[in-house]
């Protein structure tokens, strides 16, 4: 989190995460990723070793996930680079959570598009279940960000939950997803307008029909 | 060879110039924060753009832009000078107006620059921001809030001191310049980046509100701390050095100085000899000149004597000594202290010949017990150049970071007369192969010579296209080395022939590291001015200058010839060495026949006419032939390089560096 | 005059809501990979011609002509250095969603497209640069690509053509700056996404160092099918050095949000009014329009109405075709909110590397901020309007621009609405006097 600067004080996370290293299934995981770069250049894959570093720390803790600086340290090991330089691309980049978060790290977009179509009221919700900007909730479950344009505008407002989007929301929408979360479910990600597929014109696609029920093959009208 | 104009002027830079070059080739003085000389470009101040036809229709950073036929650069029109006065104000909004307590102030390009480009006033109401410090160790005294993010620290971390622990992190303007964890920056070359600091971001720790650069007298003088003679200046006021700089000499330390080099100054403020001293009943006490001199001549010595000359010696002190031996009828002079005793027929064959410039150009590297950063660190900035050129770097010696990556052959020195077959490869293929012996290599037996053989082997000094090459250096680490072995200060057997003559009187030129029980019988006098190891072993004390206290002449490791001048005056009854050795002359009936610095610079001119000339002395290439079967481990000879002499072993800072830097002691800011 | 609204069957992403599988038995049955092989055989040459004649402009927002990029590339190493495809799928301006649904919905016409781009610039690697946020979509790429793989579609000797060519997908983690080729370069080898300088240009010295071109998905994802129809067919859309086809999205004051391929050109009203049920309240309540995603300056509701969506039509209007991203403003709509909150986005995004963005960005939006609450005095729009021209053409890369435009056009065309807040919060009658 670019806004996170401060390195949190290590001794604790030292202790908790000194002896961090990938599971099997995520080491074999790793050596594809670095596979996909030329030889010599295996530092192109600190974002995605980042990224699966803080899943496993997420799936240890039961949260989204975070990267404590020894975390940081053992992928920059195993690139060959400078752990400074593997700290600028964590503290650079807003996915890689650099203090722990909830369960549930709920990102509202809050850009124009979301604004115009109500991103306030999505807010609103949050702040009536609980959730706090910049904080987790006590019970560990959620923890709110506001965060930018999440290229989901023309199902604005939406919001981000861990891996999944969920779209279309309006207070109540917003309500229910956070309360289906808490109480253990599933919610449907995706469009929340009951109908709607993904980003045709709400109440049916205005062009495309025939895609809606079978994958027409347009090639014989050329 | 592009042509072009510069505010109509026409100029032609070298193909690969920039814009901004070519613009000073013109004449005219480009404003910036983030370009330098000898770093990457970044491009990120923008206080640099000018105006460029062809190009698009707006200003164009010249650091970053090659310079090309026909362009047009404007650097003085309307929409230069409205994009300097808007960068300035960027600059300036954030930055603190605290100048009047800011180190940098007199010297700061921020200031400089926004008196000469920016706007009188700032629109900014906002609040300005704060950033935390960030600790950076012992040199270096930050307050963030002043950064302007031109990211040079971080690029000469990365680029010349090679220790990647300074980095920008998060973004925009949360954006903050930090050593890795806040921790200190374990690098040699450290205080280098307060230098490059163009604001009062990064600051001298030690020297913190000492003084304001106006009232410091400037100096020009050379480094003794190793033996790479880097270009210096004292600034000083009153009788203090309160700090040294770097002077630029491409051809020395470009414009670098290493941590000791800058801060041991502290040094000579404390542990100073300041009045002669006689031991009576076993212990030093206070006498006065006469005094001390007398109780040398009662030794009646006759010719049994003997001369050490320490590692931060000048030539002159070395000249007026040998010459008092000389007339007393001796010739037993020493300066290789700890008992090395390499053969010295040839110059040549114990010199840096690749020069300092050299060896960034060699393509193959082989490191012979030698830690050049610890040694030399100015010649690891080179080596690692080198390196970015695409050199091959082979070690032998136990296994260390020098910053770069080295293939290490072993601990064993018999592997230099057997190099392995890759080694061998490489340096055959190689078009300019070099060999850098260190001090530790020079203290096995044989591997002087294994080193030599290999030079043939090798054929390390060649023609090549750009002209002739030798690749065999030796690398020493006293600064007075090379003028003293110019000089003649060295017997076949080294100190062993000192011991073995055992001289009735024994002097000692500021010699710290020699091993004085070996000298039981001997009057020891002691000619220096830090109370370290020669002053306590010694049987009198003749106070002297230390080495901004005198004029001097020094020899560097490529044997390049260069002349120190007086900065302040030696402390209390403390006077220069030439002059205490004239004067003792005197008492001892041996009249050294000159009565001023400049006749004593004279008659050793006389005497080596090389010594005259500032530049690189020539030594001719005729290498002995010398046993060449070297083995056992070989060892690096320094074992704290914050400590190597007395200068430094008596500076504060110097001793928190060694604490805190090498042996991980906690070093609390409240302490301070 | 009624506009020609593009046929289905001159739709190119004809799944593009994803009501059918994305997998390639279903993209193979809508025609892609089909005879790719035949495709490749015309050889390099023809097929940049194909695309130079098509008109195809860059759909990343810049409109820089596609074929010309790709001849701008080494037609052999000379020093060894391989060449490399990056396909920017770093969707991030606010506004755009368009490559989501190509990613999520026909990866196959990217993947396919990334084959014959890349052997067109004689690249050997293409590299799918997908924004950290688009976690399903990458996942859904990356299964595609692992199809074509199994398929013998890509990899060694790529659909028998005896071309060898890898396509990787690499996910960023949170940075609009990487959707500026060079930050994407950067951040693709591992760093922080900070824009390079320019020269050198990445077809000279990109992705470690070497031969690099970067386009955008929509750009690659259309290249099989226009090489399939012929230049001629898509440059039956679109008025002169507008050509084509495009995805646009609506998001915002409409009725009905939505992404819709459509012929370039399309009159602002037909392509609101057939796709998107029109403007909410009625097209007397239209206030404002951004219509190339938040980068662009607003156009106001008289001058965008019956204006020709495409790059010409709204440089005419002072503002830009960007992404085709529309953001459609309502008379409910706080304008100025509306531009202070991309004015954050923008000081949130900067990359802080060089001066005029990095301090620019974050004293914009505080004025901004005082601009929408009238905390201001009226000679501040003018400071602000001077500060934007700072920053705007000063900077390594574009998002100096970006950032300063939309509070240009928003001074250029609501500066009494700015004016009038300033006013009331000071006490009216007395400003008035004061004028």
């Amino acid at each position: 989190m670019a806004e996170a600067a401060h390195i949190p004080d290590e001794a604790e996370t030292r202790a908790r995460w000194g002896a961090f290293a990938f599971t099997d299934e995520n080491l074999a995981k790793a050596k594809t990723i670095i596979a996909r770069y030329p030889d010599g250049r295996q530092r192109s894959a600190v974002m995605p070793l980042l990224d699966l570093a803080q899943r496993q720390v997420g799936a240890e803790t039961q949260t989204q996930g975070w990267l404590p600086v020894p975390v940081i340290e053992y992928v920059a090991a195993m690139l060959d680079m400078p752990y400074i330089r593997a700290y600028e691309v964590a503290s650079f980049y807003t996915m890689y959570n650099l203090a722990p978060v909830g369960r549930y790290h709920v990102q509202v977009c809050g850009t124009t598009p979301c604004l115009l179509r109500g991103s306030d009221d999505v807010m609103a919700a949050c702040a009536n279940k609980g959730l706090v900007k910049g904080k987790t909730t006590p019970d560990g479950l959620f923890t709110l960000t506001e965060v930018e344009c999440m290229g989901n505008c023309a199902n604005a407002p939406m919001v981000q939950i861990n891996d999944d989007n969920f779209e279309d929301l309006d207070y109540d929408r917003t309500i229910g997803i956070l309360e289906a979360l808490a109480a253990g479910e599933s919610p449907k990600a995706g469009t929340q307008i009951p109908g709607r597929h993904t980003s045709e014109p709400e109440g049916g696609p205005t062009t495309l029909k025939q895609m809606v029920d079978a994958n027409h093959d347009y090639r014989g009208e050329w | 060879m592009p042509k072009l104009t510069v505010d109509g002027i026409e100029v032609e830079v070298p193909q690969g110039a920039t814009v901004l070059q070519a613009c000073e080739a013109a004449g005219k003085e480009i404003p910036r924060f983030c370009y330098h000389e000898r770093l990457s470009i970044a491009g990120n101040c923008r206080m640099c753009l000018v105006e460029v036809k062809p190009g698009p229709p707006k200003p164009q950073a010249s650091c970053a832009l090659p310079a090309m036929d026909n362009q047009e650069v404007r650097t003085n029109s309307e929409m230069v000078k409205k994009a300097r006065e808007g960068v300035m104000e960027f600059l300036l909004i954030n930055h603190p107006l605290d100048c009047p307590i800011c180190d940098q102030g007199g010297e700061c390009d921020l200031q400089d620059q926004s008196v000469a480009y920016g706007r009188g006033g700032s629109r900014y109401d906002e609040n300005k921001r704060a950033v935390t410090e960030k600790y950076m160790g012992p040199i270096i005294k930050t307050v963030m809030t002043r950064c302007i993010h031109c990211t040079r620290c971080v690029r000469f971390a990365e680029e010349v001191a090679g220790t990647e622990q300074i980095g920008a992190i998060g973004r925009g303007e949360n954006m903050q310049i930090t050593s890795y964890l806040e921790k200190a920056v374990s690098s040699e070359l450290s205080g280098n980046v307060i230098d490059l600091c163009p604001v009062g971001a990064l600051t001298s720790r030690p020297y913190a509100y000492e003084a304001r650069p106006w009232e410091l007298k400037k100096t020009l003088g050379i480094d003794v701390m190793d033996a790479v003679g880097t270009n210096i200046r004292f600034d000083s006021r009153g009788r203090e050095v309160l700090r040294v700089l770097p002077r630029v000499n491409d051809d020395v330390n470009e414009e670098w100085a290493h941590d000791k080099t800058r801060y041991a100054v502290d040094g000579l403020m404390r542990r100073r000899l300041d009045k002669p001293y006689v031991r009576r009943d076993g212990k030093l006490v206070p006498a006065s000149w006469a005094e001390a001199f007398q109780a040398i001549a009662d030794v009646q010595a006759g010719s049994s004597v003997a001369a050490v000359a320490g590692d931060l010696l000048d030539c002159e002190t070395m000249f007026a000594a040998r010459e008092l031996l000389a007339k007393m009828g001796s010739t037993l002079i020493e300066g290789r202290q700890t008992g090395l005793k390499y053969d010295v027929s040839s110059l040549a064959a114990v010199n840096f010949n690749t020069t300092l410039n050299g060896i960034e150009t060699a393509d193959a590297i082989l490191l012979v017990g030698t830690n050049p950063r610890w040694e030399a660190p100015l010649v690891n900035t080179r080596i690692r150049k080198a390196i970015k050129h695409g050199a091959k770097v082979y070690g032998i010696g136990a296994e260390i970071d020098l910053t770069y990556k080295v293939e290490w052959l072993g601990n064993d020195m018999s592997l230099l007369a057997s190099l392995p077959e890759a080694v061998a490869e490489a340096f055959k293929g190689a078009k300019r192969p070099a060999i850098i012996l260190g001090g530790g290599a020079l203290a096995v037996e044989g591997a002087h010579g294994a080193a030599l053989a290999l030079a043939e082997t090798f054929n390390l000094v060649r023609d090549t296209e750009d002209g002739p090459w030798n690749g065999f250096n030796v690398l020493h680490m006293a600064a007075s080395r090379m003028g003293g072995l110019m000089l003649g200060w060295a017997q076949p057997g080294g100190m062993a022939d000192l011991v073995a003559a055992r001289p009735k009187l024994l002097f000692a030129l500021g010699a710290d590291e020699v091993d004085f029980s070996k000298f039981d019988g001997s009057f020891k006098v002691f000619v220096g001015h830090h109370g370290d190891k020669g002053a306590a072993a010694a049987d009198v004390i003749l106070p002297s200058a230390a080495y901004p206290e005198k004029n001097g002449t020094y020899v560097n490791i490529e044997g390049r010839v260069q002349m120190s001048d007086k900065a302040v005056f030696a402390p209390g009854d403390a006077r220069e060495d030439w002059s205490i050795l004239r004067a003792l002359s005197e008492v001892l009936g041996h009249k050294l026949p000159f009565d001023s610095f400049a006749e004593c610079r004279a008659a050793m001119i006389a005497a080596v006419p090389a010594l005259g000339f500032e530049g690189l002395a020539s030594y001719d290439w005729s290498p002995p032939k010398l046993a060449a079967s070297p083995s056992g481990e070989v060892g690096y000879p320094i074992k704290d390089f914050y400590l190597t002499n007395a200068i430094a072993r008596a500076s504060a800072t110097m001793q928190r560096c060694s604490a805190e830097l090498l042996h991980g002691e906690e070093m609390l800011e409240a302490a301070e | 005059m009624s506009f020609d609204f593009l046929a289905d069957k001159d739709r190119i992403f004809t799944n593009v809501y994803g009501f059918q599988p994305w997998n390639l038995k279903a993209a193979q049955a809508r025609g892609d990979w089909d005879k790719t092989k035949d495709l490749i055989a015309w050889g390099q040459d023809r097929i940049i011609e194909e695309v130079k004649a098509s008109g195809l402009r860059g759909r990343g927002g810049a409109g820089f002509p596609t074929g010309m990029k790709w001849s701008f590339m080494p037609k052999e190493s000379k020093d060894g250095r391989p060449s490399f495809l990056v396909i920017n799928a770093d969707e991030s301006e606010p506004g755009s969603c368009k490559d989501r649904e190509i990613l999520r919905h026909d990866p196959h016409k990217l993947i396919e497209g990334a084959l014959i781009a890349g052997f067109a610039m004689r690249a050997r690697a293409a590299y799918i640069y997908v924004r950290g946020e688009y976690i399903r979509e990458a996942e859904v790429l990356q299964a595609a690509v692992d199809e074509a793989y199994e398929a013998g579609l890509i990899g060694k000797n790529a659909s028998k053509s005896g071309y060898d060519f890898d396509v990787f997908v690499h996910r960023g983690a949170g940075a609009y700056i990487c959707g500026e080729e060079t930050a994407m370069i950067e951040s693709l080898e591992g760093k922080k996404g900070q824009p390079r300088l320019k020269p050198p240009f990445p077809a000279g010295a990109g992705l470690y160092g070497c031969p690099t071109t970067v386009n955008n998905v929509e750009s690659i994802a259309v290249v099989p099918t226009i090489l399939r129809r012929g230049a001629s067919w898509f440059a039956s859309f679109g008025r002169e050095n507008n050509k084509g086809t495009k995805l646009f999205q609506i998001s915002g004051h409409v009725e009905k949000p939505c992404v819709v391929e459509e012929a370039m050109s399309i009159p602002f009203r037909d392509l609101i009014e057939k796709h998107c049920g029109g403007i909410r309240g009625g097209w007397d309540n239209l206030l404002a329009v951004i219509p190339g995603g938040s980068s662009v300056p607003l156009v106001p509701a008289a001058q965008i109405m019956d204006a020709p969506m495409d790059f010409d039509g709204l440089r005419e209007l002072g503002s830009g075709l960007g992404t085709a991203a529309i953001i459609v403003m309502d008379k409910s709509t706080d304008i100025v909110q509306a531009i202070s909150r991309l004015s954050y986005f923008y000081k949130h995004e900067s990359c802080g590397q060089c001066t005029p963005c990095r301090e620019g960005t974050g004293w914009m939006w505080r004025v901004m901020e005082r601009m929408r609450t009238g905390d201001a005095d009226l000679s501040e729009i003018d400071t602000l309007y001077e500060v934007t021209k700072q920053v705007e053409g000063h900077t390594i890369c574009a998002l100096g621009d970006a950032a300063a435009w939309p509070i240009q056009g928003l001074i250029r065309h609501f500066r009494p609405e700015m004016e009038r807040r300033i006013i009331e919060k000071q006490g009216g009658g007395l400003m008035e006097a004061a004028e």
